[in-house]
């Protein structure tokens, strides 16, 4: 509960002397010749929301496995709470593109996967994956199968596995690019609640302008070949409005037209 | 496999396995595996004897005979299941039992029905081969996108030229696919044809080895045949690839 | 119309034995029997027990070569799957096997090992193998990138990612490859049962062909088919019972 007083306390702080839970530090990552990431340097700020928005090819998604540990960067590091990452870890999550379900588990097995394999004890597992299956709305799915969920189901049992495992970093991988259009606005609003309630930092990977700019504290925008941060744009005044009103708010209007104005040059 | 940061080729792992077959020969640990290289030695004299040469142009005629009446038969055959609703219903049952049906069983049929020869043999190569055919000309037609032919329709295409400029090349990559199986499954049953009816060809070849203990000729033939049955299906997968690049984007 | 499918099955089949009866009648051959005929041997042959001693021995080398391809064909198809090494060391000689008349080696088989169970029992799994290491294999490298990026990202253990989410993830193909493996084990059971030495339906089938007992033969052969076709399908219902949207939800739709 110590954490939520400092984020309250962050609240009312200036932008620039927030705490960072990561650090990415002049990070490069070739692939063979190609450079897909060059001498990039991010901070996420605790308790917040960041985007990584740009346009395909970027490195966004990159940088994001690079952060989670599961690609090793060609030069440079991330430090996650102080410490150097070198591969996956207990301090972070991640809700993949594609869902990564298990098809042959139950809604509840899959969820309950991450806390498996950190060899909790059935009972005790199933308790937790069963708080976070209803916390997403999926109460009575618990015995269902992927299969028989509808996309964006599929995707909160994804959010629900990588919730249940109490990381303080939840990396998202562009997430609702695959939910159609309704279910992702009621996606939106869903996470605006958890970054609100849930103490955790989120890495948010994302292609659209709008998503990025109405779920984000923080948006930093990638440009291509090799990928670099271009600009760092933090929403100051329509956050406190209510879910209701961002979308018409003139800032709101005046930071996605921003974006695309300079990404534009940059879609074939 | 990467060593030293250097590709090793695909199929460079079969220098090692002659490798130890030789050694195993040299070694003389079993009478029925001579050295690979006293083998190769034996092939270049096998190949020129007549009764060699005899063997592989039967071989040769029965397979490309199967092979023909397979493709002749089995593509309009898959082409006409797949447009036709009742022929599909009557037929598809019995080509899916044909094709997952151990045909050996069917050999002795067609030696009593078609006698100890030829005709035998070339009627079990296609057996082996023609379900396979009519199975993936079928499920070609079935994917051909609606839009396509409804765009030949809306432009005028007579029946005839919807068939030749439309079904059979929006069909063409899982008509080749289906040839080149049923090819690889025709090899198998010229072979075995061969074996149970063993006085033409290979399978009087093999009689006539095993009769004598002749080894080195037994698995010089058998290199031979091993051989050209890996080049065909590599070649016929090289075709598919070259015809099946649009596939992908439709 | 109650239920058309199974309406033209019947037709279907109708048609196909009626075609064989008129056939026998004719007759197109003084070998061809017809379909009555032959059912009537089989049920002879069922009645007197005949058909169920020669499956015992029939179904011996299949089920003992079955087995071995079976757990030797997944053992080496997981490991070269899972290792650069090995995929590079065995690939090229399944590859070889898949493409290559075996058949061929039978003669080879018989000169080394007799006429006994054992060379019977080798036909089988050198037919039924390639197959099954190959779909193994294949599927084991094609299990989802994202499955076993899950699988770490969530802190799994190698020998995890291997038990809880490779080997579930290519059951189905290693399935369907084992029904291939079955289908081309049968393929080698009769092949061997008329060419090593008749015994159990290759002998009723070499036998009564030569005393002429046509009916016989054909029943013999009709009941190894038959047989061969309601196994296989048993297994592919099996199988879309086990892996139910097993291979639906690794795809955003």
């Amino acid at each position: 509960m110590v954490m939520s007083q400092t984020k309250a306390a962050f609240g009312q702080a200036e932008p620039a002397d927030y705490e960072s839970a990561v650090s990415a530090r002049n990070i490069s990552k070739n692939y063979g010749a190609v450079e897909a990431l060059r001498d990039l340097s991010l901070e996420f700020p605790r308790g917040q929301l960041t985007s990584l928005l740009g346009p395909s090819g970027c490195g966004k998604t990159t940088l994001l496995k690079i952060i989670a540990g599961l690609l090793q960067p060609s030069a440079g590091e991330v430090e996650v709470n102080g410490h150097t990452v070198t591969g996956p870890g207990p301090d972070r999550a991640f809700v993949f593109q594609d869902f990564a379900l298990l098809p042959w588990a139950t809604v509840m097995r899959n969820v309950a996967f991450g806390l498996e394999m950190r060899g909790v004890a059935k009972s005790e597992r199933e308790g937790i994956a069963a708080k976070y299956i209803a916390e997403v709305g999926l109460s009575g799915f618990e015995h269902s199968y992927p299969h028989e969920l509808s996309g964006g189901m599929r995707q909160r049992v994804g959010l629900a596995r990588a919730l249940s495992v109490d990381a303080q970093v939840l990396l998202m991988d562009e997430p609702f690019s695959a939910v159609d259009e309704q279910t992702r606005r009621k996606f939106q609003e869903d996470l605006l609640a958890l970054v609100q309630h849930e103490n955790k930092t989120f890495i948010f990977v994302t292609h659209s302008i709008e998503e990025a700019v109405y779920v984000s504290d923080q948006i930093a925008i990638l440009l291509p070949r090799p990928s670099r941060v271009s600009e760092i744009i933090r929403p100051s005044s329509f956050r406190s409005k209510g879910v209701d009103n961002i979308r018409r708010d003139p800032e709101y209007l005046d930071i996605v037209d921003q974006i695309w104005a300079s990404l534009r040059s940059y879609v074939e | 496999m990467i060593v030293f940061g250097y590709r090793l080729p695909g199929m460079s792992s079969l220098i090692v396995w002659g490798l130890l077959w030789e050694l195993v020969g040299r070694l003389k640990l079993t009478f029925f595996v001579p050295p690979l290289s006293e083998v190769v030695a034996t092939l270049y004299t096998v190949i020129g004897t007549a009764a060699f040469q005899k063997a592989l142009a039967e071989t040769a005629y029965a397979f490309l005979a199967g092979v023909g009446f397979a493709i002749i038969i089995g593509i309009p055959v898959g082409i006409l299941m797949g447009k036709n609703r009742l022929l599909d219903e009557l037929l598809l049952p019995w080509v899916n039992v044909f094709l997952s049906a151990p045909l050996t069983a069917l050999v002795p049929v067609l030696m009593v029905l078609f006698g100890f020869g030829m005709k035998a043999i070339i009627i079990t190569t296609t057996l082996f081969g023609i379900w396979i055919i009519i199975l993936n000309s079928r499920a070609g037609v079935k994917q051909i996108n609606r839009s396509l032919v409804e765009m030949a329709h809306s432009f005028g295409a007579s029946p005839v030229d919807a068939f030749f400029k439309i079904y059979f090349w929006a069909a063409l990559p899982e008509i080749l696919g289906g040839v080149r199986i049923g090819i690889i499954r025709a090899v198998k049953g010229v072979i075995i044809g061969q074996l149970l009816i063993s006085i033409v060809g290979f399978g009087a070849l093999f009689e006539l080895y095993s009769a004598n203990f002749l080894m080195g000729h037994f698995w010089a033939v058998l290199i031979v045949l091993f051989a050209l049955a890996f080049t065909i299906s590599e070649f016929l997968a090289y075709l598919e690839r070259r015809v099946s690049y649009y596939a992908a984007k439709r | 119309m109650p239920n058309r499918s199974l309406l033209l099955k019947i037709l279907s089949a109708v048609i196909l034995f009626g075609a064989w009866e008129i056939a026998g009648r004719v007759p197109v051959s003084f070998a061809f029997p017809t379909f009555l005929e032959s059912m009537a041997a089989l049920v002879r042959m069922t009645a007197d027990g005949t058909i169920f001693t020669a499956y015992a021995e029939t179904l011996k080398p299949l089920i003992v070569g079955v087995a071995i391809s079976t757990v030797l064909g997944i053992a080496i198809g997981l490991w070269v799957g899972l290792s650069q090494f090995f995929d590079w060391l065995f690939s090229p000689i399944f590859i070889v096997m898949q493409a290559a008349p075996l058949a061929a080696l039978i003669p080879l088989l018989v000169l080394a090992y007799g006429i006994g169970l054992t060379s019977k029992v080798l036909v089988v799994c050198i037919m039924a193998m390639p197959v099954i290491v190959l779909n193994t294999s294949s599927a084991v490298r094609n299990t989802p990138e994202s499955m076993k990026e899950m699988g770490r990202a969530f802190l799994a253990s190698d020998t995890a990612i291997v038990l809880k989410i490779i080997i579930p993830a290519a059951s189905p193909v290693i399935f369907a490859g084992l029904r291939l493996g079955i289908s081309a084990g049968f393929i080698g059971a009769i092949l061997s049962e008329l060419k090593i030495t008749p015994t159990g339906v290759g002998d009723i089938i070499t036998y009564s062909r030569s005393i002429a007992d046509y009916p016989s033969m054909y029943a013999a052969i009709f009941s190894i088919i038959l047989l061969a076709v309601l196994f296989l399908n048993l297994l592919e219902k099996i199988e879309v019972v086990l892996f139910k949207g097993n291979q639906r939800g690794y795809v955003s739709d």
